[in-house]
């Protein structure tokens, strides 16, 4: 199921679905990345033009984030809208960096029985789509870490 | 700041009206606040609107168009859910101020059948998680689940409480009550919430008068004070740009509002609070301070929050059932409120009530609390 992106295959590109997914390559993991204020230690997902939290203009450094995480909570989403196949379970992974990330997990079944908070997650990617160019998009989940 | 009052309040019954547009549903809710204050629109100095999904299309001044065009001032309003409410402080703090003396706050939205709301966009939805509301709350239900073992049971207990509330109210989209196992047993729409523990969507309006002391007197009106008027946006927590947190800035506006009013959530006779979803009122009860916190689900199964328990929430049906056309919403706790404190509420009506509190959020994050006194 999971998927390394092939760098260039067949003269086709990839790219990741949102900017905070770097997707490796030439053997490195995919990984995601956060953008941690200096002053205060915040780490954030995705660009900042300021820290919501201290209010400090930056700097901020990218750092690299860990590929795994613990389930804080989640849903089993059962009536979405069309064309996304149901159920799914979405959840709300804590990453050590202290960050969390919302995504959708995977390789688990859809029972709160089969969920319990705090689970260790695993980030893995897979091609989700083509885009109009005909690049594969790749998208980051978490499954059960193994 | 002077003091304000309330002399007018309307509602028109929330339900779906695909034959007439937004400005006429709030000139109807408009012209039933000012009948009910003794008033006409010629009396009134400001107007300001709150509607959601129209926010472009200056829909205080249609409403003027439709009702009487005097050329006052006239603001619109977006604040998501909160959106009514905000509409409402922004009149209070034209009288309050002394700017005019008499103002009028009305809440519109036409939705029909919207579907599901939020979501941040196909492109990533079910890939990404889920931005659905139905989805966010279940994650604020399930939060409380992790940190206090509180059970489905106890998250359906509100719209079992809420539905049997909305039998006696003759404005509320829906008055059919629902038990426990038809609850538990509906179609899931996003776990823990299924199908009954999720607000409809729908069309309506609602509308109040605010007044200075002045204008108050010569009303003839049962004087209904506005006590506190607060709004706050979500501060920084650890989680809140991923996983929306309706809790803290709710927890600030109360203290906020406690303090302006100079009363406690124990002299509270009633709450109408924002039950988007059943997981949000149980949540409510701890951040307003109706119960300590993890004690929300043993509130529920003791009936502490029902018609005739020790603080009743949602006795017009709250969201679940009453509905929820979102620019309305803020406005409508307001008319409920007002309604009881001034003894006219009917077969709801909670005996003797002095104090009241409206809380809204509106994700994203907005929260308003107004605290009326009799």
């Amino acid at each position: 199921m999971t998927q390394q992106p092939q760098a260039v295959a067949e003269g086709k590109k990839v790219r990741p679905i949102v900017p905070f997914l770097r997707l490796g390559g030439n053997g490195e993991k995919p990984y995601l990345v956060g953008q941690k204020c200096a002053a205060c230690g915040a780490v954030y997902i995705g660009s900042r033009v300021a820290c919501g939290k201290c209010t400090a203009t930056g700097p901020f450094n990218e750092i690299r984030l860990s590929g795994t995480g613990m389930l804080y909570v989640y849903t089993i989403v059962y009536q979405s809208v069309p064309g996304i196949k149901t159920p799914y379970v979405a959840g709300i992974v804590d990453l050590p960096e202290g960050v969390s990330v919302s995504c959708t997990v995977i390789d688990v079944e859809p029972d709160p029985r089969k969920l319990p908070f705090d689970m260790p997650l695993e980030m893995v990617t897979q091609k989700v789509r083509e885009d109009k160019e005909g690049n594969d998009v790749i998208a980051f989940f978490f499954r059960p870490a193994r | 700041m002077r003091d304000v009052y309330v002399v007018g309040v309307s509602m028109i019954k929330f339900g779906r009206y695909p034959d007439t547009d937004v400005a006429a549903l709030g000139a109807q809710a408009a012209l039933l606040a000012l009948k009910d204050a003794g008033m006409s629109i010629k009396d009134v100095q400001m107007l300001a609107s709150g509607n959601l999904f129209q926010a472009n299309a200056t829909v205080g001044q249609r409403i003027m168009q439709q009702i009487g065009q005097t050329g006052i001032p006239v603001i619109n309003v977006t604040n998501a859910c909160a959106t009514g409410s905000t509409a409402f402080r922004e009149a209070y703090f034209a009288v309050g101020s002394g700017e005019v003396e008499v103002a009028m706050a009305v809440g519109s939205e036409q939705m029909g059948k919207a579907g599901l709301l939020g979501g941040a966009g196909e492109s990533v939805e079910g890939i990404l998680g889920s931005g659905l509301m139905p989805a966010i709350f279940g994650y604020a239900g399930l939060e409380h689940m992790r940190t206090y073992g509180t059970t489905m049971e106890h998250f359906a207990k509100v719209s079992v409480k809420n539905h049997k509330h909305s039998a006696k109210n003759p404005l509320s989209q829906y008055q059919n009550e629902v038990s426990l196992d038809e609850v538990l047993n509906a179609r899931m729409v996003a776990y823990p919430n299924t199908l009954y523990m999720c607000c409809p969507t729908g069309d309506g309006a609602a509308a109040a008068i605010l007044v200075s002391e002045a204008v108050m007197k010569k009303s003839g009106s049962k004087p209904v004070k506005i006590a506190a008027s607060v709004l706050t946006s979500d501060p920084w927590t650890a989680r809140d740009l991923t996983l929306p947190d309706v809790n803290t800035l709710t927890r600030n506006a109360a203290k906020i509002a406690y303090e302006k009013a100079g009363v406690g959530p124990e002299d509270l006779d009633l709450v109408e609070c924002h039950d988007c979803f059943a997981t949000a009122e149980l949540l409510h009860y701890e951040n307003l301070g109706l119960c300590k916190d993890g004690e929300a689900g043993r509130g529920l199964d003791e009936g502490w929050f029902g018609w005739g328990g020790r603080t009743p929430v949602n006795v017009s049906g709250g969201l679940l059932s009453k509905g929820h056309p979102l620019g309305a919403t803020g406005i409508a706790n307001i008319f409920e409120v007002t309604t009881h404190l001034r003894g006219q509420a009917g077969a709801r009506q909670v005996e003797n009530a002095k104090v009241g509190l409206a809380h809204v959020i509106g994700l994203g994050s907005a929260c308003t609390i107004n605290i009326l006194t009799a």
